[in-house]
């Protein structure tokens, strides 16, 4: 009697999850961690939708949808990615930009570091020994870790930066070392900096210093009605609204056929 | 505290040892007391996985079960969904990661049963399967029980390889595990803290109990 209940309720365990409908399953860069939870939250109270999201670095993901994980919508950190999975037919099309980003420089609280846009200080602070640790997202992986690296060359530090790099595996990972003090600065996005548990210091990166981080979301063949209308709410007035918050730009205007003169 | 993570944890060591349990008193058994020349082989496939880099093991896994791999893609055609990144690609990797857990408790216990035990039941009439029902299953049950345990304990920590063939999908492939070195890149520290003291007190209770049932009795009896 006991021993038959215990295998009812080693069955009813072993009921795939499946069988109930889950969310669909959404791709997203890591810089979009807070952003992308309060937009879900927010297109939740409006249709009672929900998703489910996982975060990583743009490049890891891609791999994943490659190798078959059961994604429905993709937001990358950058246009490259997304057109990677286009160009291999896993897409329908070649996708929307839903945001630009910024790189920012950031410390740890406590820091002393001058912080400009054209990262003089950072270059100082390397050369005087007060930067022992800068962080930056894997750049073969992760965007925000390419533009950071480009910055860096731009402005005339990798060599002086490159011995000193820690790397995240994507930016969030980047970003918890510069929070916890773990590194003395680090390249990371804007938008993680301005989540509500950093308590330390940031400047935003003059952009000049790498190419534009154009972000782009595609919809996986996959892709149902649900992960349809997030796709479409984030370009709403709403869904910009919340990524305007969390310190992204929105997308450029169409570019308009050329006046024939 | 990510209950919905660690529902999935449970789930996923529940489904595991399921399997595990009958392969390790089948496999066990027969290592304890097999003559074959290639035992030690076998015994060395049990206990790869425990020296194997989990990364090791998830790449291998990501290319055999991938929708481009025979495997992954007999399995697309049976039952519709992926193999890699679900609940189902992770309990294959679970199985394959916890069989020397599993496996070599039950083979030391059924080792510990011994040849004069076997052959007294044969005198006495019992055949080896009734033999091997009422006296050499009931004396093996610690270590399998053992092996049961810390194959679970060891479900619910798996990183790296849930890491790489699950894709921390929410209430599909984010275990517990996974769900803590995500709170500690939103810089949650007290929710990560919340659930690595949870996972510390499951594993302590897990090696405590595998320590309580595997003490040493008197002899009696013999």
């Amino acid at each position: 009697m006991q021993r038959r209940a215990l295998f009812a309720a080693l069955l009813l365990l072993v009921t795939p999850v499946a069988a109930r409908a889950a969310p669909p399953a959404v791709a997203a860069a890591a810089s979009l961690r807070y952003a992308l939870d309060e937009a879900a939250t927010a297109f939740h109270r409006q249709t009672g939708k929900s998703v489910r999201i996982s975060y990583g670095a743009s490049g890891s993901l891609v791999q994943q949808i490659e190798s078959g994980a059961p994604f429905e919508l993709f937001l990358s950190a950058d246009e490259a990615h997304v057109f990677r999975l286009a160009d291999k037919r896993l897409t329908p099309d070649r996708g929307r930009i839903y945001a630009v980003g910024r790189l920012t420089l950031a410390t740890p609280a406590g820091s002393r570091l001058v912080l400009d846009p054209r990262l003089a200080g950072l270059g100082k602070g390397l050369a005087a020994g007060d930067v022992r640790r800068l962080a930056i997202a894997n750049p073969e992986t992760a965007p925000y870790g390419a533009r950071a690296r480009e910055a860096l060359t731009t402005a005339g530090l990798w060599g002086k930066a490159k011995p000193k790099l820690v790397t995240g595996e994507n930016i969030g990972q980047a970003f918890q070392f510069v929070a916890t003090g773990g590194a003395d600065a680090g390249l990371v996005s804007l938008s993680l900096v301005k989540s509500p548990g950093f308590t330390g210091r940031y400047v935003v990166v003059d952009s000049a210093l790498h190419q534009p981080l154009v972000q782009r979301m595609v919809l996986l063949e996959k892709a149902g009605p649900e992960a349809r209308a997030f796709h479409d709410w984030l370009l709403t007035r709403p869904g910009q609204a919340v990524l305007a918050r969390h310190g992204y730009a929105p997308p450029p205007p169409a570019p308009q056929p050329a006046p024939r003169g | 505290m990510d209950w919905q993570a660690f529902a999935l944890s449970a789930r996923l060591g529940v489904i595991t040892i399921l399997f595990l349990v009958p392969l390790a008193v089948l496999l066990g058994r027969w290592l304890a007391v097999t003559r074959w020349r290639g035992k030690p082989f076998v015994e060395a496939l049990v206990i790869l996985p425990l020296v194997l880099p989990p990364t090791v093991l998830g790449f291998y896994l990501l290319a055999a079960l991938g929708p481009h791999a025979p495997i992954g893609r007999a399995w697309e055609g049976l039952f519709g969904g992926g193999l890699v990144f679900s609940f189902q690609g992770l309990v294959v990797a679970s199985i394959l990661v916890n069989i020397p857990f599993a496996v070599q408790p039950a083979q030391r216990a059924f080792e510990a049963v011994g040849a004069d035990l076997r052959a007294a039941a044969a005198t006495c009439g019992l055949s080896p399967f009734a033999a091997f029902r009422a006296i050499e299953l009931p004396l093996a049950a610690p270590g399998i029980l053992t092996g049961a345990i810390l194959a679970f304990a060891h479900t619910l920590g798996e990183f790296g390889v849930v890491l790489m063939v699950g894709g921390a999908i929410p209430g599909e492939t984010k275990t517990l595990a996974l769900s803590i070195y995500d709170r500690v890149q939103m810089l949650d520290m007290a929710g990560a803290g919340r659930m690595a003291a949870l996972l510390l007190l499951l594993s302590l209770a897990a090696v405590g109990l595998t320590f309580f049932l595997t003490r040493r009795r008197p002899n009696v009896g013999a």
